[in-house]
Protein backbone atom coordinates (compact mmCIF):
# COMPACT_ATOMS: atom_id res chain seq x y z
CA UNK A 1 0.00 0.00 0.00
CA UNK A 2 1.53 3.27 -1.10
CA UNK A 3 1.42 5.99 1.52
CA UNK A 4 1.89 9.75 1.58
CA UNK A 5 4.86 11.18 3.50
CA UNK A 6 4.56 14.55 5.22
CA UNK A 7 7.79 15.98 6.53
CA UNK A 8 7.72 18.95 8.87
CA UNK A 9 10.62 21.02 10.27
CA UNK A 10 13.18 18.25 10.00
CA UNK A 11 16.76 18.72 11.24
CA UNK A 12 19.40 16.01 11.19
CA UNK A 13 22.74 15.99 12.97
CA UNK A 14 26.00 14.08 12.97
CA UNK A 15 27.12 14.65 16.54
CA UNK A 16 27.15 18.42 16.92
CA UNK A 17 27.26 19.05 13.16
CA UNK A 18 23.91 19.95 11.67
CA UNK A 19 23.68 18.25 8.27
CA UNK A 20 20.22 19.36 7.14
CA UNK A 21 18.02 22.14 8.44
CA UNK A 22 14.31 22.79 8.61
CA UNK A 23 13.07 20.63 5.76
CA UNK A 24 9.34 20.45 5.13
CA UNK A 25 7.73 18.78 2.14
CA UNK A 26 5.11 16.32 1.04
CA UNK A 27 5.83 13.19 -0.96
CA UNK A 28 2.82 12.01 -2.94
CA UNK A 29 1.82 8.36 -3.00
CA UNK A 30 2.16 6.30 -6.21
CA UNK A 31 4.63 8.71 -7.71
CA UNK A 32 8.39 9.14 -8.01
CA UNK A 33 10.00 12.04 -6.18
CA UNK A 34 13.61 12.80 -7.09
CA UNK A 35 16.11 14.56 -4.82
CA UNK A 36 18.83 16.46 -6.67
CA UNK A 37 21.58 18.77 -5.51
CA UNK A 38 25.34 19.06 -5.21
CA UNK A 39 27.41 16.57 -3.19
CA UNK A 40 27.27 17.14 0.53
CA UNK A 41 23.97 19.01 0.46
CA UNK A 42 22.36 16.39 2.69
CA UNK A 43 19.99 14.69 0.28
CA UNK A 44 21.15 11.19 1.19
CA UNK A 45 21.08 12.09 4.87
CA UNK A 46 17.53 13.35 4.41
CA UNK A 47 16.57 10.14 2.59
CA UNK A 48 17.97 8.11 5.46
CA UNK A 49 15.83 9.99 7.97
CA UNK A 50 12.74 8.71 6.16
CA UNK A 51 13.30 5.12 7.33
CA UNK A 52 15.22 5.96 10.49
CA UNK A 53 18.51 4.68 9.07
CA UNK A 54 20.22 7.97 9.87
CA UNK A 55 20.31 7.22 13.57
CA UNK A 56 22.28 4.01 12.91
CA UNK A 57 25.33 6.17 12.18
CA UNK A 58 27.16 6.90 15.45
CA UNK A 59 26.14 10.38 16.57
CA UNK A 60 23.19 10.50 14.17
CA UNK A 61 20.20 12.41 15.56
CA UNK A 62 16.96 13.73 14.08
CA UNK A 63 14.50 16.44 15.11
CA UNK A 64 11.15 17.11 13.51
CA UNK A 65 8.26 15.12 12.13
CA UNK A 66 7.94 12.50 9.42
CA UNK A 67 4.31 11.50 9.02
CA UNK A 68 3.49 8.38 7.07
CA UNK A 69 -0.25 8.75 6.45
CA UNK A 70 -0.62 10.65 9.74
CA UNK A 71 1.58 8.30 11.75
CA UNK A 72 4.75 9.98 13.05
CA UNK A 73 7.78 7.78 12.41
CA UNK A 74 9.61 9.65 15.17
CA UNK A 75 6.73 9.51 17.62
CA UNK A 76 7.24 8.13 21.11
CA UNK A 77 7.17 4.36 21.26
CA UNK A 78 7.75 3.85 17.54
CA UNK A 79 10.23 1.06 16.97
CA UNK A 80 12.74 1.92 14.20
CA UNK A 81 12.81 -1.77 13.25
CA UNK A 82 9.09 -1.65 12.46
CA UNK A 83 9.57 1.57 10.48
CA UNK A 84 12.22 -0.08 8.30
CA UNK A 85 9.88 -2.97 7.61
CA UNK A 86 7.36 -0.56 6.07
CA UNK A 87 9.83 1.79 4.38
CA UNK A 88 12.19 -0.21 2.17
CA UNK A 89 15.55 0.97 0.92
CA UNK A 90 17.87 0.34 -2.02
CA UNK A 91 21.47 1.50 -1.73
CA UNK A 92 24.06 3.13 -3.92
CA UNK A 93 26.03 -0.06 -4.40
CA UNK A 94 24.25 -3.39 -4.80
CA UNK A 95 24.48 -5.21 -1.48
CA UNK A 96 22.99 -8.68 -1.70
CA UNK A 97 23.86 -10.97 1.21
CA UNK A 98 27.03 -12.51 -0.24
CA UNK A 99 26.73 -15.98 1.23
CA UNK A 100 23.04 -16.40 0.44
CA UNK A 101 21.48 -17.82 -2.69
CA UNK A 102 19.32 -15.67 -4.97
CA UNK A 103 16.19 -17.23 -3.49
CA UNK A 104 17.31 -16.70 0.10
CA UNK A 105 18.24 -13.10 -0.63
CA UNK A 106 14.71 -12.32 -1.76
CA UNK A 107 13.21 -14.34 1.06
CA UNK A 108 15.42 -12.77 3.75
CA UNK A 109 13.03 -9.95 4.62
CA UNK A 110 10.04 -12.29 4.66
CA UNK A 111 11.78 -14.69 7.00
CA UNK A 112 12.45 -11.80 9.37
CA UNK A 113 8.82 -10.80 9.39
CA UNK A 114 7.26 -14.13 10.11
CA UNK A 115 6.97 -17.75 9.12
CA UNK A 116 5.75 -18.71 5.69
CA UNK A 117 5.04 -22.05 4.15
CA UNK A 118 7.51 -23.20 1.58
CA UNK A 119 5.23 -22.82 -1.44
CA UNK A 120 3.92 -19.51 -0.13
CA UNK A 121 7.49 -18.30 0.11
CA UNK A 122 8.44 -19.40 -3.38
CA UNK A 123 5.32 -17.70 -4.78
CA UNK A 124 6.32 -14.39 -3.22
CA UNK A 125 9.93 -14.79 -4.33
CA UNK A 126 8.79 -15.44 -7.90
CA UNK A 127 6.41 -12.49 -7.82
CA UNK A 128 9.09 -10.17 -6.43
CA UNK A 129 11.72 -11.26 -8.95
CA UNK A 130 9.19 -10.75 -11.73
CA UNK A 131 8.37 -7.36 -10.24
CA UNK A 132 12.06 -6.49 -10.41
CA UNK A 133 12.34 -7.72 -14.03
CA UNK A 134 14.88 -10.30 -12.98
CA UNK A 135 12.88 -13.53 -13.03
CA UNK A 136 13.70 -14.60 -16.57
CA UNK A 137 17.40 -14.17 -16.02
CA UNK A 138 17.65 -16.13 -12.76
CA UNK A 139 14.76 -18.61 -12.69
CA UNK A 140 17.09 -21.51 -13.51
CA UNK A 141 19.65 -20.67 -10.85
CA UNK A 142 17.72 -19.58 -7.80
CA UNK A 143 20.01 -21.66 -5.61
CA UNK A 144 23.19 -20.04 -6.88
CA UNK A 145 24.78 -17.26 -4.78
CA UNK A 146 23.47 -13.78 -5.44
CA UNK A 147 27.01 -12.47 -5.55
CA UNK A 148 27.53 -14.29 -8.86
CA UNK A 149 25.21 -11.92 -10.74
CA UNK A 150 26.30 -8.83 -12.64
CA UNK A 151 26.12 -5.44 -10.95
CA UNK A 152 22.85 -4.48 -12.62
CA UNK A 153 21.31 -7.86 -11.81
CA UNK A 154 22.47 -7.56 -8.21
CA UNK A 155 20.81 -4.17 -7.92
CA UNK A 156 17.54 -5.59 -9.29
CA UNK A 157 17.95 -8.46 -6.82
CA UNK A 158 18.18 -5.88 -4.04
CA UNK A 159 15.02 -4.21 -5.37
CA UNK A 160 13.28 -7.60 -5.43
CA UNK A 161 14.40 -8.14 -1.83
CA UNK A 162 13.04 -4.73 -0.84
CA UNK A 163 9.63 -5.12 -2.53
CA UNK A 164 9.15 -8.72 -1.36
CA UNK A 165 8.01 -7.46 2.04
CA UNK A 166 5.45 -5.13 0.38
CA UNK A 167 6.67 -1.86 1.89
CA UNK A 168 4.62 1.34 1.82
CA UNK A 169 7.52 3.40 0.55
CA UNK A 170 10.66 2.55 -1.42
CA UNK A 171 13.72 4.75 -0.90
CA UNK A 172 16.50 4.61 -3.48
CA UNK A 173 19.87 6.19 -2.77
CA UNK A 174 21.59 6.73 -6.14
CA UNK A 175 20.60 3.22 -7.21
CA UNK A 176 22.27 3.47 -10.63
CA UNK A 177 25.49 5.30 -9.85
CA UNK A 178 27.51 2.06 -9.78
CA UNK A 179 25.90 0.64 -12.93
CA UNK A 180 26.56 0.78 -16.65
CA UNK A 181 24.09 2.62 -18.94
CA UNK A 182 22.19 -0.51 -20.03
CA UNK A 183 21.65 -1.68 -16.45
CA UNK A 184 20.69 1.88 -15.57
CA UNK A 185 18.01 1.86 -18.24
CA UNK A 186 16.67 -1.44 -16.89
CA UNK A 187 16.41 0.04 -13.40
CA UNK A 188 14.75 3.22 -14.69
CA UNK A 189 12.15 1.20 -16.58
CA UNK A 190 11.57 -0.76 -13.41
CA UNK A 191 11.06 2.41 -11.37
CA UNK A 192 8.38 3.45 -13.85
CA UNK A 193 6.55 0.16 -13.22
CA UNK A 194 7.02 0.16 -9.45
CA UNK A 195 5.46 3.56 -8.95
CA UNK A 196 2.08 2.01 -9.73
CA UNK A 197 2.33 0.20 -6.40
CA UNK A 198 4.74 2.14 -4.19
CA UNK A 199 5.66 5.63 -3.14
CA UNK A 200 9.17 6.04 -4.50
CA UNK A 201 11.84 8.51 -3.43
CA UNK A 202 15.09 8.51 -5.39
CA UNK A 203 18.32 10.41 -4.80
CA UNK A 204 20.29 10.98 -7.98
CA UNK A 205 23.25 12.95 -9.28
CA UNK A 206 22.10 12.42 -12.81
CA UNK A 207 19.73 15.20 -13.81
CA UNK A 208 18.62 13.44 -16.98
CA UNK A 209 17.67 10.54 -14.80
CA UNK A 210 15.65 12.78 -12.50
CA UNK A 211 13.94 14.26 -15.55
CA UNK A 212 13.23 10.81 -17.01
CA UNK A 213 11.90 8.93 -14.02
CA UNK A 214 10.40 11.39 -11.58
CA UNK A 215 7.07 13.14 -11.29
CA UNK A 216 8.26 15.67 -8.77
CA UNK A 217 11.76 16.96 -8.09
CA UNK A 218 13.21 18.52 -4.99
CA UNK A 219 16.37 20.62 -5.21
CA UNK A 220 18.68 20.81 -2.19
CA UNK A 221 21.61 23.10 -1.63
CA UNK A 222 23.80 24.48 1.11
CA UNK A 223 24.43 28.14 1.51
CA UNK A 224 28.13 27.67 2.28
CA UNK A 225 30.61 24.91 3.06
CA UNK A 226 30.04 23.69 6.61
CA UNK A 227 26.49 25.04 6.70
CA UNK A 228 23.57 22.63 6.85
CA UNK A 229 21.80 21.63 3.63
CA UNK A 230 18.35 23.05 2.90
CA UNK A 231 15.47 22.34 0.61
CA UNK A 232 15.48 25.09 -2.03
CA UNK A 233 12.32 24.12 -3.84
CA UNK A 234 10.12 21.19 -4.77
CA UNK A 235 7.80 21.19 -7.74
CA UNK A 236 6.61 19.13 -10.69
CA UNK A 237 9.65 17.76 -12.49
CA UNK A 238 8.58 19.37 -15.72
CA UNK A 239 8.41 22.77 -14.10
CA UNK A 240 11.72 22.40 -12.24
CA UNK A 241 13.52 21.58 -15.45
CA UNK A 242 11.81 24.18 -17.64
CA UNK A 243 10.87 27.08 -15.46
CA UNK A 244 12.06 26.82 -11.84
CA UNK A 245 10.97 29.53 -9.47
CA UNK A 246 14.35 29.92 -7.75
CA UNK A 247 17.41 31.18 -9.59
CA UNK A 248 19.78 28.73 -7.78
CA UNK A 249 17.81 25.79 -9.14
CA UNK A 250 18.11 27.05 -12.67
CA UNK A 251 21.84 27.66 -12.20
CA UNK A 252 22.36 24.14 -10.94
CA UNK A 253 20.30 22.48 -13.63
CA UNK A 254 21.87 24.44 -16.45
CA UNK A 255 25.35 23.71 -15.13
CA UNK A 256 26.11 27.26 -14.04
CA UNK A 257 26.50 26.13 -10.48
CA UNK A 258 29.44 27.05 -8.26
CA UNK B 1 27.74 12.00 1.41
CA UNK B 2 30.10 9.93 -0.67
CA UNK B 3 29.71 10.76 -4.32
CA UNK B 4 32.62 8.71 -5.56
CA UNK B 5 31.43 5.66 -7.37
CA UNK B 6 33.47 2.71 -8.53
CA UNK B 7 33.28 4.23 -12.00
CA UNK B 8 35.29 7.21 -10.87
CA UNK B 9 38.20 5.21 -9.54
CA UNK B 10 40.94 4.74 -12.12
CA UNK B 11 42.17 1.14 -12.30
CA UNK B 12 45.23 0.61 -10.17
CA UNK B 13 48.40 0.32 -12.20
CA UNK B 14 49.57 -3.28 -12.41
CA UNK B 15 52.02 -4.04 -9.70
CA UNK B 16 55.50 -4.21 -11.07
CA UNK B 17 57.72 -6.62 -9.24
CA UNK B 18 60.92 -6.15 -11.17
CA UNK B 19 63.78 -5.95 -8.73
CA UNK B 20 65.87 -2.85 -9.28
CA UNK B 21 69.48 -3.70 -10.00
CA UNK B 22 71.95 -2.91 -7.33
CA UNK B 23 73.72 0.25 -8.29
CA UNK B 24 76.65 -0.73 -6.19
CA UNK B 25 75.78 1.55 -3.32
CA UNK B 26 77.17 0.20 -0.06
CA UNK B 27 73.88 0.56 1.87
CA UNK B 28 72.04 -1.53 -0.71
CA UNK B 29 74.63 -4.28 -0.57
CA UNK B 30 74.68 -4.42 3.22
CA UNK B 31 70.89 -4.51 3.39
CA UNK B 32 70.62 -7.13 0.68
CA UNK B 33 73.18 -9.26 2.48
CA UNK B 34 71.40 -8.88 5.81
CA UNK B 35 67.93 -9.69 4.53
CA UNK B 36 69.11 -12.58 2.38
CA UNK B 37 71.18 -13.86 5.30
CA UNK B 38 68.16 -13.75 7.65
CA UNK B 39 66.07 -15.64 5.13
CA UNK B 40 68.69 -18.34 4.73
CA UNK B 41 69.31 -18.51 8.49
CA UNK B 42 65.61 -19.15 9.09
CA UNK B 43 65.59 -22.01 6.61
CA UNK B 44 68.74 -23.47 8.17
CA UNK B 45 67.25 -23.29 11.66
CA UNK B 46 64.01 -24.94 10.54
CA UNK B 47 65.89 -27.66 8.70
CA UNK B 48 68.19 -28.38 11.63
CA UNK B 49 65.23 -28.62 14.03
CA UNK B 50 63.52 -31.05 11.70
CA UNK B 51 66.70 -33.09 11.22
CA UNK B 52 67.46 -33.06 14.96
CA UNK B 53 63.95 -34.15 15.91
CA UNK B 54 63.81 -36.84 13.25
CA UNK B 55 67.28 -38.24 14.01
CA UNK B 56 66.80 -38.41 17.79
CA UNK B 57 63.30 -39.79 17.28
CA UNK B 58 64.76 -42.45 14.97
CA UNK B 59 67.34 -43.39 17.62
CA UNK B 60 64.62 -43.79 20.21
CA UNK B 61 62.17 -45.66 18.01
CA UNK B 62 64.76 -48.21 16.92
CA UNK B 63 65.30 -49.17 20.58
CA UNK B 64 61.59 -49.26 21.42
CA UNK B 65 60.22 -52.73 22.08
CA UNK B 66 56.59 -51.57 22.17
CA UNK B 67 54.46 -50.01 19.47
CA UNK B 68 55.15 -46.27 19.59
CA UNK B 69 51.62 -45.33 18.54
CA UNK B 70 49.52 -47.74 20.58
CA UNK B 71 51.46 -48.47 23.76
CA UNK B 72 49.88 -47.20 26.99
CA UNK B 73 53.14 -46.97 28.84
CA UNK B 74 56.19 -44.76 29.11
CA UNK B 75 59.15 -46.75 30.35
CA UNK B 76 62.21 -46.04 28.23
CA UNK B 77 64.50 -46.85 31.17
CA UNK B 78 63.07 -50.34 31.54
CA UNK B 79 64.49 -53.58 30.20
CA UNK B 80 63.35 -53.91 27.47
CA UNK B 81 62.46 -50.19 26.92
CA UNK B 82 58.74 -49.79 26.15
CA UNK B 83 57.03 -46.49 25.48
CA UNK B 84 54.15 -45.16 23.38
CA UNK B 85 52.23 -41.97 22.81
CA UNK B 86 48.66 -43.31 22.92
CA UNK B 87 47.91 -41.73 26.30
CA UNK B 88 49.63 -38.47 25.43
CA UNK B 89 47.88 -38.10 22.09
CA UNK B 90 44.54 -38.89 23.70
CA UNK B 91 45.08 -36.46 26.58
CA UNK B 92 46.33 -33.69 24.34
CA UNK B 93 43.43 -33.96 21.92
CA UNK B 94 40.71 -34.40 24.56
CA UNK B 95 41.88 -31.49 26.73
CA UNK B 96 42.15 -29.27 23.65
CA UNK B 97 38.67 -30.24 22.47
CA UNK B 98 37.23 -29.42 25.90
CA UNK B 99 39.05 -26.08 25.79
CA UNK B 100 37.67 -25.30 22.33
CA UNK B 101 34.09 -26.26 23.22
CA UNK B 102 34.19 -23.91 26.21
CA UNK B 103 36.28 -21.06 24.80
CA UNK B 104 35.01 -20.57 21.25
CA UNK B 105 31.36 -19.72 22.02
CA UNK B 106 32.40 -17.43 24.88
CA UNK B 107 35.07 -15.75 22.74
CA UNK B 108 32.64 -15.20 19.86
CA UNK B 109 30.11 -13.77 22.32
CA UNK B 110 32.67 -11.38 23.80
CA UNK B 111 33.87 -10.38 20.33
CA UNK B 112 30.31 -9.65 19.20
CA UNK B 113 29.65 -7.67 22.35
CA UNK B 114 32.76 -5.56 21.84
CA UNK B 115 32.21 -5.03 18.13
CA UNK B 116 28.44 -4.61 17.96
CA UNK B 117 26.80 -4.12 21.33
CA UNK B 118 29.06 -2.32 23.76
CA UNK B 119 29.08 1.47 23.76
CA UNK B 120 32.37 2.83 22.44
CA UNK B 121 33.52 3.99 25.84
CA UNK B 122 33.25 0.45 27.16
CA UNK B 123 34.43 -1.44 24.06
CA UNK B 124 38.01 -0.17 23.98
CA UNK B 125 38.88 -0.88 27.64
CA UNK B 126 37.14 -4.25 27.46
CA UNK B 127 39.15 -5.24 24.40
CA UNK B 128 42.27 -4.16 26.24
CA UNK B 129 41.46 -6.26 29.31
CA UNK B 130 40.87 -9.32 27.14
CA UNK B 131 44.21 -8.78 25.43
CA UNK B 132 45.77 -8.44 28.87
CA UNK B 133 44.70 -12.02 29.64
CA UNK B 134 47.18 -13.09 26.97
CA UNK B 135 50.00 -11.36 28.83
CA UNK B 136 49.68 -13.52 31.95
CA UNK B 137 52.56 -16.04 31.97
CA UNK B 138 51.38 -19.62 31.66
CA UNK B 139 53.09 -20.69 34.90
CA UNK B 140 50.90 -18.15 36.69
CA UNK B 141 47.85 -19.74 35.11
CA UNK B 142 49.21 -23.09 36.26
CA UNK B 143 49.65 -22.01 39.87
CA UNK B 144 46.24 -20.35 39.90
CA UNK B 145 44.76 -23.49 38.37
CA UNK B 146 46.32 -25.77 40.95
CA UNK B 147 45.61 -23.59 44.00
CA UNK B 148 42.24 -22.05 43.11
CA UNK B 149 40.60 -23.79 40.19
CA UNK B 150 41.17 -27.39 41.31
CA UNK B 151 39.56 -27.02 44.76
CA UNK B 152 36.73 -24.89 43.39
CA UNK B 153 35.91 -27.37 40.66
CA UNK B 154 35.23 -30.21 43.08
CA UNK B 155 31.69 -29.01 43.62
CA UNK B 156 31.09 -28.69 39.89
CA UNK B 157 32.51 -32.16 39.36
CA UNK B 158 30.10 -33.65 41.89
CA UNK B 159 27.20 -31.85 40.26
CA UNK B 160 28.20 -32.97 36.76
CA UNK B 161 28.67 -36.52 37.99
CA UNK B 162 25.28 -36.54 39.69
CA UNK B 163 23.20 -35.04 36.86
CA UNK B 164 25.21 -35.81 33.74
CA UNK B 165 26.96 -38.99 34.80
CA UNK B 166 24.70 -40.87 32.35
CA UNK B 167 26.57 -39.25 29.45
CA UNK B 168 29.56 -41.45 30.42
CA UNK B 169 31.95 -38.52 29.90
CA UNK B 170 30.95 -36.86 33.16
CA UNK B 171 30.82 -40.01 35.23
CA UNK B 172 33.48 -39.77 37.90
CA UNK B 173 34.61 -43.28 38.72
CA UNK B 174 37.71 -42.44 40.73
CA UNK B 175 37.89 -40.31 43.80
CA UNK B 176 40.56 -37.66 44.04
CA UNK B 177 41.17 -33.98 43.51
CA UNK B 178 40.00 -32.43 40.26
CA UNK B 179 43.41 -32.73 38.64
CA UNK B 180 41.73 -34.07 35.55
CA UNK B 181 41.71 -33.49 31.81
CA UNK B 182 38.45 -31.62 32.32
CA UNK B 183 40.11 -29.12 34.65
CA UNK B 184 43.01 -28.80 32.23
CA UNK B 185 40.48 -28.13 29.47
CA UNK B 186 38.87 -25.31 31.48
CA UNK B 187 42.25 -23.78 32.22
CA UNK B 188 43.27 -24.01 28.56
CA UNK B 189 39.95 -22.42 27.60
CA UNK B 190 40.78 -19.38 29.71
CA UNK B 191 44.24 -19.24 28.21
CA UNK B 192 43.11 -19.33 24.56
CA UNK B 193 40.20 -16.96 25.13
CA UNK B 194 42.19 -13.78 24.32
CA UNK B 195 43.54 -14.93 20.95
CA UNK B 196 40.19 -16.32 19.76
CA UNK B 197 38.41 -13.18 20.96
CA UNK B 198 40.75 -10.66 19.41
CA UNK B 199 40.96 -12.38 16.03
CA UNK B 200 37.16 -12.79 15.89
CA UNK B 201 36.67 -9.17 16.94
CA UNK B 202 38.92 -7.97 14.14
CA UNK B 203 36.93 -9.98 11.61
CA UNK B 204 33.59 -8.73 12.94
CA UNK B 205 34.78 -5.14 12.69
CA UNK B 206 35.66 -5.71 9.04
CA UNK B 207 32.12 -6.61 8.00
CA UNK B 208 31.33 -4.05 5.27
CA UNK B 209 28.89 -1.43 6.46
CA UNK B 210 26.71 -1.95 3.42
CA UNK B 211 26.21 -5.62 4.30
CA UNK B 212 24.93 -4.62 7.71
CA UNK B 213 22.79 -1.84 6.25
CA UNK B 214 21.24 -4.35 3.86
CA UNK B 215 19.90 -6.24 6.84
CA UNK B 216 18.97 -3.11 8.80
CA UNK B 217 16.97 -1.69 5.89
CA UNK B 218 14.91 -4.87 5.79
CA UNK B 219 13.87 -4.24 9.37
CA UNK B 220 16.35 -6.53 11.07
CA UNK B 221 16.92 -6.23 14.80
CA UNK B 222 20.46 -6.08 16.08
CA UNK B 223 20.63 -9.83 16.58
CA UNK B 224 19.15 -10.39 13.11
CA UNK B 225 21.80 -8.12 11.60
CA UNK B 226 24.42 -10.28 13.27
CA UNK B 227 22.77 -13.46 12.03
CA UNK B 228 22.25 -12.23 8.45
CA UNK B 229 25.40 -10.21 7.86
CA UNK B 230 28.03 -10.48 10.55
CA UNK B 231 28.22 -14.20 11.26
CA UNK B 232 28.17 -15.36 7.61
CA UNK B 233 30.92 -12.88 6.82
CA UNK B 234 32.91 -13.79 9.91
CA UNK B 235 32.44 -17.56 9.85
CA UNK B 236 35.77 -18.43 8.30
CA UNK B 237 37.43 -15.87 10.55
CA UNK B 238 35.97 -17.60 13.59
CA UNK B 239 37.26 -20.92 12.32
CA UNK B 240 40.77 -19.65 11.78
CA UNK B 241 40.72 -17.88 15.16
CA UNK B 242 39.72 -21.17 16.76
CA UNK B 243 42.54 -22.96 14.97
CA UNK B 244 45.05 -20.45 16.31
CA UNK B 245 43.65 -21.06 19.79
CA UNK B 246 43.79 -24.80 19.23
CA UNK B 247 47.45 -24.51 18.25
CA UNK B 248 48.17 -22.86 21.56
CA UNK B 249 46.12 -25.34 23.57
CA UNK B 250 47.89 -28.31 22.01
CA UNK B 251 51.34 -27.04 22.94
CA UNK B 252 50.65 -25.60 26.39
CA UNK B 253 53.14 -27.00 28.86
CA UNK B 254 53.58 -25.43 32.28
CA UNK B 255 49.94 -24.78 33.10
CA UNK B 256 49.03 -28.37 32.26
CA UNK B 257 52.02 -29.82 34.08
CA UNK B 258 51.12 -27.86 37.22
CA UNK B 259 47.46 -28.88 37.30
CA UNK B 260 47.34 -32.44 36.01
CA UNK B 261 48.21 -35.42 38.16
CA UNK B 262 49.78 -37.51 35.42
CA UNK B 263 49.03 -41.15 34.91
CA UNK B 264 49.31 -43.46 31.95
CA UNK B 265 45.62 -44.16 31.57
CA UNK B 266 43.22 -43.53 28.78
CA UNK B 267 39.73 -42.83 30.00
CA UNK B 268 36.82 -40.96 28.50
CA UNK B 269 35.66 -40.24 32.05
CA UNK B 270 37.14 -36.77 31.75
CA UNK B 271 36.50 -35.92 35.42
CA UNK B 272 38.79 -38.67 36.67
CA UNK B 273 42.19 -37.43 37.75
CA UNK B 274 45.05 -38.54 35.53
CA UNK B 275 46.03 -38.60 31.92
CA UNK B 276 48.78 -36.71 30.22
CA UNK B 277 49.67 -34.48 27.29
CA UNK B 278 52.74 -34.35 25.07
CA UNK B 279 54.09 -31.09 26.41
CA UNK B 280 53.29 -31.92 30.04
CA UNK B 281 54.96 -35.32 29.75
CA UNK B 282 58.13 -33.83 28.28
CA UNK B 283 58.31 -31.15 30.96
CA UNK B 284 57.76 -33.68 33.73
CA UNK B 285 60.20 -36.36 32.56
CA UNK B 286 62.99 -34.60 30.70
CA UNK B 287 65.09 -33.68 33.71
CA UNK B 288 65.47 -37.21 35.05
CA UNK B 289 65.49 -39.12 31.80
CA UNK B 290 68.43 -41.25 30.62
CA UNK B 291 69.75 -40.66 27.08
CA UNK B 292 67.24 -43.07 25.54
CA UNK B 293 64.47 -41.52 27.61
CA UNK B 294 65.36 -38.10 26.27
CA UNK B 295 65.29 -39.36 22.72
CA UNK B 296 61.92 -40.96 23.38
CA UNK B 297 60.57 -37.65 24.68
CA UNK B 298 61.93 -35.92 21.60
CA UNK B 299 60.12 -38.48 19.46
CA UNK B 300 56.87 -37.55 21.22
CA UNK B 301 57.75 -33.90 20.64
CA UNK B 302 58.02 -34.66 16.94
CA UNK B 303 54.46 -35.98 16.95
CA UNK B 304 53.24 -32.82 18.68
CA UNK B 305 55.19 -30.77 16.15
CA UNK B 306 53.43 -32.54 13.27
CA UNK B 307 50.03 -32.24 14.97
CA UNK B 308 50.48 -28.48 15.47
CA UNK B 309 51.75 -28.13 11.91
CA UNK B 310 48.61 -29.84 10.60
CA UNK B 311 46.34 -27.61 12.67
CA UNK B 312 48.10 -24.45 11.56
CA UNK B 313 48.09 -25.64 7.97
CA UNK B 314 44.35 -26.20 8.15
CA UNK B 315 43.89 -22.72 9.60
CA UNK B 316 45.93 -21.20 6.78
CA UNK B 317 43.91 -23.07 4.19
CA UNK B 318 40.68 -21.72 5.64
CA UNK B 319 42.03 -18.18 5.77
CA UNK B 320 43.10 -18.44 2.13
CA UNK B 321 39.72 -19.79 1.06
CA UNK B 322 38.09 -16.85 2.84
CA UNK B 323 39.04 -14.55 0.00
CA UNK B 324 36.76 -16.44 -2.38
CA UNK B 325 33.55 -15.87 -0.51
CA UNK B 326 34.30 -12.66 1.25
CA UNK B 327 31.44 -11.12 -0.65
CA UNK B 328 30.30 -9.80 -3.99
CA UNK B 329 31.37 -6.25 -3.45
CA UNK B 330 34.03 -6.47 -0.83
Amino acid sequence: MAKRIDIGGLNAYYGSHKAIEDISMTVEPRSVTAFIGPSGCGKSTFLRTLNRMHEVTPGGRVEGKVLLDDEDLYGPGVDPVTVRRTVGMVFQRPNPFPTMSIFDNVAAGLRLNGSYRKNELSDIVEKSLKGANLWNEVKDRLNKPGSGLSGGQQQRLCIARAIAVEPDVLLMDEPCSALDPISTLAIEDLIGELKERFTIVIVTHNMQQAARVSDRTAFFNLSAVGKPGRLIEIDDTERIFSNPSVQATEDYISGRFG
Amino acid sequence: MASTTPLDIPPAPPETRSRPRSTGRAGDKVFLGLSRGSGILLLVIMASIAVFLSYRAYLALSENEGNFLTTFDWNPAGDPPVFGIAVLLFGTVISSIIAMVIAVPIAVGIALFISHYAPRKLAAPLAYVIDLLAAVPSIVYGIWGALVLVPYLEGLNLWLDQFFGWTYFFEKTEIGAARSLFTVGILLAIMILPIVTSVSREVFLQVPKMNEEAALALGATRWEVIRLSVLPFGRSGIISASMLGLGRALGETMAVATVLSPSFLVSLHVLNPGGGTFAQNIAAKFGEANPLGRDALIASGLVLFILTLLVNGAARLIIARRKEYSGANA
